[in-house]
């Protein structure tokens, strides 16, 4: 029942950046997409290329909170590998993949 | 049984329709998050990891089938089909949608429940020993104190906003089963040399950071003077409880700078105050009026033997070790108290199903006289079951995978939450359960091992209380990798003590390995099979754990 959570991979990828929240009416992660949508799919989010990208995503993002779409949105660091974009830090990937003691309530995250 | 008079019910019912209008306003963009956020932290709404998180007050962990079938129903209806029960006695709900908690709130008031004092520095619900009411041991059953302290807490308007959360609990045996002596107020009940009645009182324990033990101000304090005592005690930390670090605010803090006689000296000068409009005096009929609610059920006379009984566990070896484990001694002769196991081998600890719930709903009312207890180590207890029926109830259970015969061995497991749900764990607890639980799940094994009480916690905040673990497992960070401290030696019952670190952490690959060496070591050098594993911790120390754990120094 128990999904394996990898290591932290900061330190050998450099890492890019991606906007979060949790939708307000249902409390669901979303990702921000390029269009300046919110998805539930991380494969689909806006991957900020440097550090003015990042400041204007997440500048989208708060708009999200203020349109009352999302709670408290925040950037966190992912990686490109062969399974598309991945969460670095362990919170961030039970996040986006559901609770790691129950498979059956796991969301899809693969590219 | 908790009743809810009449305040009660019109007050949820404000309460309910209040934040119904107050969720719409924050879905129309009237309130900020910022404005909203304590507002649903009064109503029990957290948001977590993947959603908001819906904490249901139980009580003092009382529970009638009725209300335990609501349960289930909300599970079934807004949610994924389970909760969780905590270590608070509470019940969790990780998946209800914003938009449905005013149905949710609505349906539960239509059974006298609520998300009242299960958040915010208020305090919180009173919990008790989850025997009450039915243990053999108590000196009389300690719920129409949580009640009356309930009733007296719940609209206090000075102690909604106090300097952090404030936590009480009742017990009324010498057998602490509620561990007590970690709470801001523990009491004990019990009978002077004259059989009066009266309480102990501690002051200043808690978990979380600074754990402590509470302190003893009190040996007898007359049970009319309850409230008033309490009031003093609120008045005194009121007063010179630190708001200014969140981290020093809980009162264990102020006990432990100012000093615990000290404190008592505070606390008897504000008492004598409090005690001169006689205004929170507890009249003996008032105190008669609220024991009337929790009358003990009618139960047919019985002999103190059950051929049945007996018959069973002489026929099965797993119906023995449930009738060992998880069949308590009741004060009616021929009655036991049956602990239903929220802790499957291999199983999340204090999950149940939809389903579950409604079985043992339905198993109250045909064996337990529709009543149900929450315990804090996460399990569910039937209090009034007649040994002649334990062998049937035994097979309904079995038949919904309840039937697990483990009640205080080494796989019923306390763990919080953590990383899997809560947004300020720092590791995940549940799936080290789990593993563990696998491990020692052999019924030899955990027969031979006895009673051990592993208790896991995510975060310093110590919702697992792994302080009061016989072994305790605390999860950190440690540069983005979980990584878990071990504590031995941490007790919650009568002899509570706070466990002390063993060493240097494990990560998640490592842990399990780690504490089957602490268990391996327990078992070789115990000097009996019935010296249990704390009291050989207590006379060995921690330095063969250590050498077992990390070689010889
Ligand atoms: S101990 Fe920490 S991780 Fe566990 S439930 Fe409490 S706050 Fe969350």
């Amino acid at each position: 029942m128990t999904a394996p959570i990898q290591k932290s991979a900061a330190k050998t990828k450099a890492a890019q950046q991606v906007v979060t929240g949790n939708r307000l009416i249902d409390g669901v992660v979303v990702y921000l997409d390029a269009a300046g949508g919110w998805t539930e799919k991380i494969q689909d989010a806006r991957v900020a290329e440097g550090a003015d990208d990042l400041e204007d995503a997440v500048a989208t993002g708060k708009e999200g909170e203020k349109n009352r779409i999302v709670v408290e949105a925040y950037p966190i660091d992912v990686t490109r590998g062969p399974d598309g974009l991945r969460p670095v830090r362990i919170r961030e990937k039970i996040r986006a993949e559901g609770p790691t003691v129950r498979m059956d309530l796991a969301r899809p995250v693969g590219a | 049984m908790y009743r809810y008079d009449e305040f009660d019910h019109d007050f949820v019912q404000a309460r309910t329709a209040q934040f119904a209008d107050q969720v719409e306003r924050r879905l129309s963009g009237e309130l900020t998050e910022e404005q909203f956020r304590p507002l649903r932290l009064m109503n029990g709404l957290y948001l977590q990891l993947h959603a908001y998180m819906l904490r249901i007050a139980v009580p003092y962990g009382t529970l009638s089938s009725k209300q335990m079938r609501m349960l289930a129903h909300v599970g079934r209806t807004y949610d994924r089909n389970y909760g969780h029960f905590t270590t608070r006695q509470n019940l969790q709900f990780n998946w209800p949608t914003l938009k449905d908690v005013p149905a949710i709130l609505r349906d539960l008031a239509s059974v006298e429940m609520h998300a009242l004092q299960t958040s915010g520095n208020c305090i919180r619900n009173v919990t008790t020993d989850h025997f009450a009411g039915a243990a053999a041991d108590e000196v009389a059953d300690p719920r129409p104190y949580c009640e009356i302290l309930r009733q007296w807490s719940s609209i206090h308007p000075e102690f909604s906003y106090l300097p952090r959360k404030f936590k009480i609990a009742v017990i009324a045996s010498p057998k602490d089963r509620a561990a007590m002596q970690f709470h801001d107020i523990g009491l004990e009940l019990k009978r002077n040399d004259a059989g009066e009645t009266g309480f102990a009182v501690f002051v200043g324990g808690g978990l979380g950071r600074t754990p402590m033990i509470g302190h003893r101000v009190r040996d007898f304090l007359p049970e009319e003077d309850l409230l008033a005592y309490v009031e003093a005690i609120m008045r005194v930390y009121n007063l010179h409880g630190r708001r200014d670090n969140k981290y020093k605010a809980r009162i264990k803090i102020l006990v432990h700078e100012t000093g615990a006689e000290e404190i008592a000296r505070q606390i008897e000068a504000e008492f004598a105050e409090v005690r001169k409009t006689d205004l929170l005096r507890l009249p003996e009929d008032e105190i008669a009026r609220i024991q009337a609610y929790f009358q003990p059920p009618a139960l047919p006379e019985k002999p103190a033997r059950s051929s049945a009984f007996e018959a069973a566990k002489a026929d099965s070896r797993a119906f023995a070790a449930f009738a060992q484990n998880n069949v308590s001694a009741h004060k009616a002769a021929g009655y036991g108290i049956v602990t239903v196991s929220l802790k499957p081998i291999g199983g999340i600890p204090g999950d149940a199903t939809d389903a579950q719930m409604d079985v043992v709903a339905d198993l109250a009312d045909r064996f337990s006289q529709s009543e149900i207890r929450v315990s804090h180590e996460q399990n569910l207890v039937l209090p009034h079951v007649a040994l002649d029926d334990v062998p049937a109830l035994y097979a309904e259970l079995k038949a919904h995978g309840l039937e697990t015969g483990n009640a205080g061995l080494v796989t019923d497991i306390i763990a919080c939450p953590g990383l899997d749900y809560c947004a300020l764990a720092n590791a995940r607890s549940i799936n080290i359960a789990q593993d563990l639980s696998n491990r020692f799940g052999s019924a030899e094994k955990q027969a031979e091992i006895g009673e051990l009480k592993i208790k896991i916690s995510g975060c310093i905040n110590a919702c697992g209380h792994h302080h009061a673990g016989h072994i305790g497992i605390l999860g950190v960070d440690k540069r983005g990798e979980e990584v878990y401290q071990v504590t031995l030696g941490g007790s919650g019952d009568e002899t509570a003590a706070v466990g002390a670190l063993v060493g240097p952490g494990f990560t998640g690959e490592e842990i399990g390995g780690a504490i089957e060496t602490v268990v391996d070591t327990y078992l070789k050098l115990r000097e009996r099979p019935d010296e249990t594993f704390l009291a050989a911790v207590r006379r060995l120390g921690q330095k063969p754990f250590k050498e077992a754990l990390y070689g010889a120094a």
